[in-house]
């Protein structure tokens, strides 16, 4: 580590080419996953042609989507239409910078000093999370009116109406775990948690449904899939996109279900500690290195996100919109007035 | 739709005219609305029909009485037996022709299986269009039994033709009424599983609770039949009130609704299938021996004159007018079918609603456009 272009170049650049493979990766398998699991749900098989179990189906698809003709409707927005897609997926991907996969490592020995696995720690990292994140909301608007489809614009109006009244309750729920945590730093979130000894899904549980249910909300999907809902909206905002283009709106969705669990399982399910980080009884569990269980936790997050598209019915608009500002917002204020009380009794955050 | 007008949130706002179907993933087949809405809310919805027209009536004018069923088939071909119960029943009628008992109980059977088949693709379709995936495939799932004991009975699935002018074409074949009956038997347990995947979901109320209410006072104006009537609280059910084939000889309830929303005529198909499920059993109970076919003539000649017969399908009241000049062929057949009447009220229903809610109603009213087009 002698030369400074190593820890100042080459470093990050292999970190940012890794997790941007390993996002978008994960985003295409967590479609397959997605069909399988929402198959054994509805007793159907799911996709199993392409590979052995099917495992090959998502870089079929992609191999597909690559060699589509791309359409522009005549009588879009071309610029805007172009760029709309751009707009979704960046801010999805530069979002993972920030999150911290794992403690310090030197993965398995393969390095002499330990290095940390994310590519980098910014002190206000949760507040360039929710900021970068809502830069996609103008994909969604844009390339629903660029469109020139009904259906299109149609689908935009509702997101953008249902991605900035859900910021507000969500924004809530995270304020209620930075006052626990003192500061807006991702990693030191998590080792918040570790030195209170227990996860912040215990003391915030109720920021901890309402971020769920923003996040769900925040990701257009199922039950409050409304700017997407097939049977109302066609394909709402994407009606008119293919080829990559449209892959490119997948892309950003999936990332963003990646980014909605990743952030959750930071703020509240303690990042990579194992339960109970302190208790000495569960010292066996350290044996599992720590982006397992920061892997197993997104995880279930995004096995939630599949059951309830398996399980619920979709909302109506005007549904929507109560639930978020006549029951969310209300109920999260009141939880940040509780949890702020309880860290002053308790002494200030940890 | 004046005074709507005068209560928009935004004078000013420009309505936007947006075009439903037809090819649409909600619309059921071929149908197409015109709404004209304000922001969400829709000031206006004209249905807009034809796409599947095939002069299918004008088909039945050249046809044998015996030759005009499988074209009933692909009328309603979501119930095709109801279709075939409806026409040969108008067609004895006319002719005085009394069906065997065998034949009039393998009648009953078929239709009713066929009114619970109809209703799971209703609710398929219906949970589906309100965003729930997973009852679509559940429902299914039965559904493939029944088009199984359909297709050992007649060798169809889908397009029966499965009844004639004076009885039944085929017999039961053997061990048809143990499969049916082990099937009927369990059905009642698939159904309480789909219900509580539906009933008490706290969305499915939201979004089916108060959507499309119509009044008992106004159903009955505008000639809805079946659910949709039923579903608003009156009791009128062709099968009790003018029972045919062997109606009246078993035991069953009607169930009506009390608001007249999605949801009551949703409860209504729910318990329609539990009691079709009775009949059915009662059916098998009784299912005596005997021919199938009544005598009639090879070359079906009814007298001159007219007559109008009706069932109760899954839908509503499916009615034939037949107009006969004494020859071979109807000269004139006329059919009052339940789901285009039912659709005229769309318009009333949704006045006022949200898009989403027009889905819901488009769903509840359970039309099939290849009976409306004809």
């Amino acid at each position: 580590m002698g030369n400074p272009w190593i820890a100042f170049l080459l470093v990050p650049l292999v970190k940012i080419i890794v997790i941007l493979l390993v996002v978008i990766l994960m985003a295409a398998y967590l479609s397959y996953f997605e069909r399988k699991i929402l198959a054994y749900m509805q007793i159907r098989i799911g996709p199993n042609r392409v590979g052995p179990r099917g495992w090959l189906q998502p870089i079929a698809d992609a191999l597909k989507l690559f060699v589509k003709e791309d359409i522009v409707p005549s009588r879009a927005e071309k610029l805007v239409y172009m760029i709309a897609p751009a707009l979704i997926t960046a801010p999805a991907l530069v979002v993972f910078s920030v999150i911290p996969f794992g403690a310090d490592t030197t993965f398995f020995g393969l390095l002499k000093q330990p290095m940390p696995p994310y590519l980098t720690d910014i002190n206000i990292g949760i507040l360039f999370v929710l900021g970068v994140s809502s830069v996609g909301v103008y994909g969604v608007i844009l390339g629903g009116w660029s469109s020139n489809n009904k259906f299109s614009l149609m689908g935009g109006m509702r997101s953008a109406a249902q991605l900035v009244s859900y910021e507000v309750p969500m924004g809530f729920s995270v304020v209620a775990v930075l006052l626990m945590a003192g500061s807006l730093s991702m990693v030191k979130i998590v080792e918040a948690q570790k030195q209170a000894g227990v996860w912040f899904v215990f003391p915030g549980i109720v920021a901890f449904f309402i971020y769920i249910v923003c996040g769900v909300a925040e990701t257009n999907r199922n039950p409050f899939d409304l700017p997407e809902a097939e049977s109302e909206l066609v394909a709402g905002f994407h009606t008119e996109y293919s080829g990559m283009k449209w892959a490119f709106y997948f892309l950003a969705e999936y990332a963003n279900m990646v980014l909605i669990s990743s952030v959750a399982t930071v703020l509240f399910l303690g990042g990579w500690l194992r339960p109970f980080p302190n208790a000495a009884a569960l010292a066996f569990l350290d044996v599992i290195p720590p982006f397992i269980w920061f892997a197993a936790k997104v995880g279930f997050f995004l096995f939630c996100y599949i059951w309830f598209r398996g399980t619920f019915p979709r909302y109506r608009f005007d549904q929507l919109m109560a639930l978020g500002w006549k029951v969310l917002l209300p109920v999260s204020l009141a939880n940040l007035l509780v949890v702020g009380l309880g860290v002053l009794l308790m002494g200030g955050p940890k | 739709m004046s005074t709507l007008q005068a209560t928009r949130p935004f004078p000013d706002s420009e309505e936007m005219e947006i075009s439903f179907g037809p090819q649409h993933p909600a619309t059921h087949g071929v149908l197409r609305v015109m709404v004209k809405l304000d922001g969400e809310r829709i000031i206006d919805a004209k249905p807009i029909i034809g796409y599947l027209h095939r002069g299918t009536e004008k088909i039945f004018e050249r046809e044998t009485y015996n030759g005009t069923i499988p074209h009933t088939d692909r009328m309603d071909y979501t119930a095709a037996a109801t279709n075939n119960q409806a026409l040969v029943g108008a067609v004895e009628k006319m002719m005085g022709v009394t069906v065997p008992p065998r034949a009039a109980y393998i009648r009953m059977v078929l239709a009713e299986l066929q009114r619970i088949a109809s209703h799971i693709i209703w609710l398929g379709t219906h949970a589906l269009d309100i965003g729930a995936q997973t009852p679509f495939f559940y429902t299914f799932q039965e559904r493939e039994i029944i088009l199984d004991l359909y297709e050992e009975y007649c060798g169809a699935r889908l397009t029966l033709n499965c009844m004639r002018v004076g009885g039944q074409p085929f017999n039961l074949p053997e061990g048809w009424t143990d499969r049916c009956r082990a099937f009927v038997d369990q059905l009642p347990a698939r159904i309480a599983e789909w219900e509580r995947l539906l009933t008490n979901n706290r969305i499915w109320k939201l979004r089916t609770i108060g959507v499309g209410v119509i009044s008992a006072a106004n159903a009955v104006e505008w000639g809805l039949t079946g659910p949709p009537l039923r579903g608003s609280g009156v009791k009128w059910d062709i099968r009790k009130v003018f029972p045919y084939d062997r109606y009246d000889e078993v035991d069953f309830e009607i169930p009506i609704g009390a608001n007249g929303d999605t949801y009551d005529r949703y409860l209504v198909r729910m318990e329609e299938m539990r009691q079709s499920v009775r009949i059915v059993q009662q059916c098998l109970a009784k299912l005596p021996d005997g021919p199938v076919m009544a005598k009639v003539p090879k070359v079906i000649k009814p007298p001159k004159g007219e007559i109008y017969f009706s069932v109760e399908g899954p839908k509503g009241e499916l009615g034939f007018y037949v107009v006969s000049d004494g020859s071979t062929n109807p000269y004139r057949l006329r059919v009052r079918p339940a789901c285009f009447i039912n659709l005229q009220v769309l318009p009333e229903l949704v006045r006022g609603h949200l898009v989403a809610d027009m889905i819901a109603v488009i769903g509840t009213l359970d039309i099939v456009l290849g009976e409306i087009d004809r």
